[in-house]
């Protein structure tokens, strides 16, 4: 069986915003479950004393002062913009749905 | 639209039970934001206080700040909540403009803080909310949104962002739900975000403010008939004082069982609160809104907080806002009606600061809660940043006291303290206010009004003493209002033989 299906490959690419076309959706889901097989096999071995690891270092509370550091300028900030209008990021229009 | 009439409030809750549950966003008052040292100040230049960490650049890695962990922990153990022992942040993806990283560094199964409550009182009846959890995550930016005729997004071409916001320490409070609250609900809810917006202004850890969103609500209104099972939620969001808290779970009940009635389900979805009607309006459906994707955030380690750490944050949280108002009101032998006002004012501190620096109870209250109050909401600021403190406060009052200021100086003395001339005593030698106490000139300015207006010094000799008001009017102005009222009157009444 598919770890992924079509149409979670489909909900995904809307979820993220991307633009598939009903091809692409044929070859992604079939690249990202062969992908998604792979990774599952490593619950094939983890037994149940092995607990899951999200975090490759075994490191806990590592905080900073509350100190202010200088921060990026304006032009800084904008320079690798696509588009910028009077010192903000400009952006295309927000889907509706989003409101 | 329906044409169907709407259900009173009175009639609908004596149908339908409401269930409520809220969720209270506070933004941190922390120096810098959370994952970075990026400074927090209000009104900057766009994008100014931003760096890669906070703009979501690729290899930037975040780092947490332990002001912002200690807040969080702090409201928790205030809001009687258990500290998680060990915990992680999470990503919560997203793809919308206002988190450039695409997602928001959230928590979401493992809280900081869990199960705790607030006791609020509502008529002289105390009710208990239930927390679930006390969660810190990351304010986004700012969208301006142009293009369209309102400036909201529908029929915008295009939105303009400003990522300053973006990265500031967001604590999350949500309550559990609340039933069996019956026509109180709007009430309640409004009763706990004061509560809590108290608590969390007493920790110092936010100045809480609704109006400039510091401090913000979004509210769930079921209702469900007696005896079945809890309706289908709605979240109302865009409540932003604590009467749109009332106004908006009152028109959800409303709204609700005028759809019950008909037989309507009710959707689970977003509303949006209308400041101008007090009614709510339909937003983006959940279906797909909930698909975050959360999974834990790979670039910060796990908060462990030390118990004995804990320990010492809760032995040294301040007293409790509602018992610190009940003994406050008992020392100042004021209502509670009084005391309300005070509280909502946000006077408690400055007032018994003003007392602790020599003022009396009464005099206190009189300059913080109408001069100074008037002020501050005159010029939209909080009255902690009006321009006078307790110290200067209790100063003019011993002015007024020791008789070197009447009430009319005093207000122009506090409005050069406020226009930061300096010290009533100082502001009263340099513009001149001191009451004239000095009788000889005094005696010359009765002589010369009582000589101006024979007709009405003629009445006061027959006894009429009730005329002297005219005179005690002439020589005000001509003391230009430098001389205490009731000396002036006495001093009449004797050169006239009526005393």
């Amino acid at each position: 069986m598919a770890a992924i299906s079509r149409e979670e490959v489909a909900h995904l690419a809307r979820l993220s915003r991307l633009a598939v076309t009903e091809e692409e959706l044929d070859r992604f889901a079939g690249q990202l479950d062969v992908i998604l097989q792979s990774v599952a096999r490593i619950g094939d071995v983890a037994a149940d004393d092995i607990p899951p690891t999200s975090h490759s270092v075994p490191l806990t509370n590592v905080y900073r002062d509350d100190v202010p550091v200088p921060s990026l300028t304006q032009e800084e900030a904008l320079s690798g913009a696509p588009d910028a209008y009077e010192g903000r990021f400009r952006v295309p229009q927000i889907l509706a749905e989003e409101d | 639209m329906t044409t169907t009439a709407l259900p009173s409030y009175e009639d609908a809750v004596s149908r339908y039970e409401p269930v409520i549950g809220l969720e209270t966003h506070v933004e941190l008052g922390t120096a810098t934001k959370m994952f970075c040292g990026c400074r927090t100040d209000f009104g900057a230049e766009p994008n100014t206080q931003v760096c890669p960490v906070c703009l979501g650049l690729p290899g930037a890695l975040p780092v947490a700040n332990r002001a912002g962990i200690e807040a969080t922990i702090r409201i928790g153990l205030a809001l009687n909540c258990d500290i998680a022992e060990w915990c992680r942040m999470a990503r919560k993806n997203y793809f919308y403009p206002d988190m450039p990283k695409n997602f928001q560094t959230s928590q979401y199964d493992e809280p900081l803080c869990v199960d705790g409550y607030v006791d609020v009182e509502v008529g002289g009846k105390s009710y208990r909310i239930g927390i679930e959890r006390v969660h810190l995550e990351e304010d986004t930016g700012k969208t301006l949104h142009v293009g369209g005729a309102t400036g909201r997004i529908h029929g915008a071409t295009e939105s303009l962002v400003d990522y300053n916001r973006a990265g500031i320490p967001l604590v999350e409070i949500v309550t559990k739900p609340v039933p069996g609250l019956g026509a109180l609900a709007p009430e309640v809810a409004k009763a706990y975000v004061a509560e809590l917006r108290d608590i969390i202004r007493s920790l110092g850890v936010s100045d809480v403010r609704m109006e400039q969103g510091s401090l913000r609500c979004d509210v769930n209104t079921s209702l469900n008939k007696p005896g079945e099972e809890w309706g289908t939620r709605t979240e109302t969001k865009n409540v932003n004082s604590l009467r749109s808290v009332e106004r908006a779970v009152r028109s959800e009940i409303i709204r609700q069982s005028g759809l019950l009635d008909q037989g309507t389900r009710i959707f689970q979805e977003t509303r949006h609160f209308q400041e101008t009607t007090g009614d709510t309006r339909s937003g983006r459906s959940k279906e797909t809104a909930t698909d975050y994707r959360y999974f834990p955030e790979p670039d910060l380690v796990p908060i462990a907080p030390d118990p004995a750490w804990v320990a010492e944050l809760k032995a040294a949280l301040p007293e409790k806002p509602s018992s610190k108002r009940a003994r406050l009101r008992e020392e100042w032998g004021i209502s509670e009606t009084d005391m309300e006002s005070v509280a909502n004012a946000g006077a408690v501190e400055l007032i018994e600061e003003t007392i602790a620096a020599g003022s009396s109870p009464a005099g206190a209250r009189k300059w913080w809660m109408g001069e100074l109050a008037r002020r501050a909401n005159e010029t939209g600021v909080e009255l902690s940043a009006v321009g006078a403190t307790p110290a200067q406060v209790a100063a003019l009052q011993k002015l007024v006291d020791e008789g070197k200021l009447n009430d009319k100086l005093a207000r122009q003395v506090l409005e050069g303290v406020v226009a930061g001339e300096g010290d009533p005593a100082a502001v009263m030698t340099a513009r001149g206010l001191e009451v004239v106490s000095d009788t000889g000139a005094l005696t010359k300015a009765v002589d010369d009004a009582i000589a101006a207006n024979p007709d009405i010094a003629a009445k006061i000799r027959d006894g009429k003493v009730a005329a002297a008001g005219a005179l005690v009017g002439a020589v005000m102005k001509t003391t230009r209002g430098q001389a205490d009222a009731k000396t002036v009157r006495d001093l009449i009444l004797e050169r006239l033989g009526a005393s």
